[in-house]
């Protein structure tokens, strides 16, 4: 029998300070578990709250109806339309703006205070209000320069309200391209621009597009910046151009919960559950992607 | 041998003349019976105000391994990287003194790293492929490059050179970072390879990979060196002594950081060191 070095009464079970120490560590792991419950139960509660008031409403005729002054004829036609244009053209004039951005700080820009300036902008321009976009895009777009409430001031405000933190998380992204990939391409001849291309952009290609569907979903749940700059519109017919007032699910759904017929909350909720689902959508397409840039 | 002149600049311009170089006093340094492919000359290097090479001056000889050894700190990765200009891409970079190709300083004015970078290639310490397959690995140089040829027979005759190609010629859409390490390495050399360079320097390329894989490298670098001219830097003595023609030490002491010490045929480098600083690192006595 091997000797037991402290005597009879040896025992390597936890005593005194560790025992004290691993019950602290074992209780960590339940206050833990806590904080992330809170954040799950919300979303559940709130899903199941919304699920009770407007699940009857979903229906196919409630996605293809225009809105109307009876609840029960109301739908999210228009709104729809006047989503998917300003989130299509929104992506269309941010993601270039923002992913040129960010390939410039990481890439190009010669460190100095110009650089800090930009980079402190966008720092705080990431964490200002929408709404404050909302009053820009009023003054600029819609009367400066005439647009108008439509559907190109709205994707101006919201391209403008998302470049911000696309540009932050894309140039996180750039950061994380080993520098052994930027010195290998560059050891064979390439140019600067071409390393960017074929090794920088691609290999950060994951982590931009994990920012910019964060960012597009904030912006297709966006509702006051759009209301500030006029697209609070009753709308029966079908987009076609940049240049038409629109609405948007957002700004549909705020419409419904103001009015105050029951039957009109109700087609909030099922307006709300349909804006989740495509939310949701979005960030699985995401995943999808990201999985697919991943490939190698 | 007759002196071959290659324009460096961006530019289809007339070739400057090529400009002869005061001989530097010399201590242990000996300058090599075979035409020198880089002529380096009193270099100096400065990362910002932290000094990293202090007066260098040797010849690297066309068609040998020249290897550089010397312990951690003494310079010889910074040397290496001078010599196709790797080290502008590290702000606050400070150069004095020139790197002669083919009678052209490659730090004078109108100088393309990008020409230099082309005609000099790299193969870095730690395997690096591009997260793309073997084939783009290999045909990326190329691409980039603008060449003109056809590219499959390009990326095969590479991939032979770096004795490669039984082992991969199958899987050429298979991902370069599937390989295992020793063959990562024989891939960066045969992207290097592609693009049909002068020179190929090697930083540390085996202090990576197992004794079996670096063997496969030493040998590739003897056959190939037939073809090129190689500059090896690495911590490991006796690779030094098996596979280099030249070997140059480098060292760090109290007063001068990067300085070359002694610079020599490897045989007489190791058997019979001129210094007494090499002959103590050679010995294991330090470093």
């Amino acid at each position: 029998m091997a000797v037991r070095p402290g005597g009879s009464d040896f025992s390597l079970r936890a005593t005194g300070s560790v025992a004290r120490r691993q019950a602290l560590s074992r209780a960590s792991r339940y206050v833990l578990l806590g904080a992330s419950l809170v954040g799950v139960v919300a979303l559940i509660t709130l899903l199941w709250d919304t699920a009770a008031a407007g699940a009857s409403r979903v229906s196919w005729d409630f996605v293809t109806s225009y809105p109307s002054r009876r609840a029960a004829d109301a739908g999210l036609r228009s709104s729809i339309i006047g989503s998917t244009w300003v989130m299509a053209t929104t992506i269309l004039l941010a993601i270039p703006i923002a992913v040129g951005t960010a390939l410039w700080i990481e890439e190009f820009a010669p460190k100095g205070r110009f650089l800090t300036i930009v980079q402190l902008n966008l720092a705080n321009l990431a964490g200002v209000p929408s709404i404050i976009y909302g009053i820009l895009g009023l003054a600029v777009f819609v009367r400066y320069f005439q647009l108008g409430p439509s559907i190109l001031a709205g994707s101006l405000t919201l391209a403008l309200m998302i470049i911000p933190m696309t540009v932050i998380a894309s140039t996180e992204a750039i950061r994380q391209v080993p520098p052994s990939i930027r010195d290998g391409s560059l050891a064979l001849g390439a140019t600067h621009w071409q390393t960017v291309w074929h090794h920088v952009l691609p290999g950060a290609m994951p982590g931009i597009m994990t920012g910019t569907i964060l960012a597009i979903s904030r912006a297709a749940g966006e509702t006051a910046a759009l209301i500030m700059i006029g697209a609070f519109t009753f709308i029966a017919y079908d987009n076609t151009s940049l240049m038409e007032d629109f609405t948007t699910v957002p700004i549909q759904i705020y419409n419904w919960t103001i009015r105050p017929q029951e039957a009109f909350r109700e087609n909030a909720a099922a307006a709300i559950l349909l804006l989740i689902a495509a939310v949701f959508s979005l960030n699985l397409i995401a995943v999808i992607v990201r999985e697919r840039f991943r490939r190698y | 041998m007759t002196e071959i002149r290659i324009d460096l600049r961006p530019a289809a311009q007339s070739a400057p003349a090529a400009h002869a170089m005061e001989p530097a006093s010399r201590g242990h340094v000996i300058e090599p019976a075979e035409p020198a492919a880089i002529s380096i000359d009193r270099l100096s290097l400065w990362y910002g105000h932290k000094r990293a090479l202090t007066g260098v001056s040797l010849d690297i000889p066309v068609n040998r391994v020249t290897a550089l050894i010397g312990p951690s700190g003494c310079g010889k990765s910074t040397l290496l990287r001078s010599i196709n200009r790797m080290n502008d891409l590290i702000p606050g970079v400070r150069i004095e003194g020139t790197v002669a190709y083919h009678g052209i300083n490659i730090y004078g004015k109108d100088i393309d790293p990008v020409e230099v970078r082309r005609r000099i290639g790299m193969v870095f310490q730690k395997p690096n492929p591009f997260p793309k397959s073997i084939y783009d690995n290999v045909a990326f140089g190329a691409r980039v490059n603008g060449y003109r040829g056809n590219l499959d027979d390009l990326v095969e005759s590479s991939l032979r050179r770096a004795a490669l190609w039984d082992e991969v010629k199958n899987d050429l859409k298979k991902s370069g970072l599937a390989l295992s390490g020793g063959q990562q390495q024989r891939l960066c050399i045969a992207r290097a390879l592609a693009n049909d360079p002068d020179v190929i320097l090697m930083d540390e390329p085996c202090s990576a990979l197992d004794p079996i894989a670096t063997l496969k490298i030493e040998d590739l670098m003897r056959e190939i060196v037939k073809d090129y001219t190689i500059i090896i830097v690495t911590h490991n003595m006796q690779q030094a002594a098996r596979v280099s023609d030249y070997t140059a030490f480098m060292l760090t002491d109290e007063t001068t950081t990067g300085q070359l010490i002694e610079y020599g045929r490897t045989q007489e480098l190791f058997t019979n060191p001129g210094d007494r600083r090499t002959e103590d690192y050679i010995s294991g006595r330090f470093g």
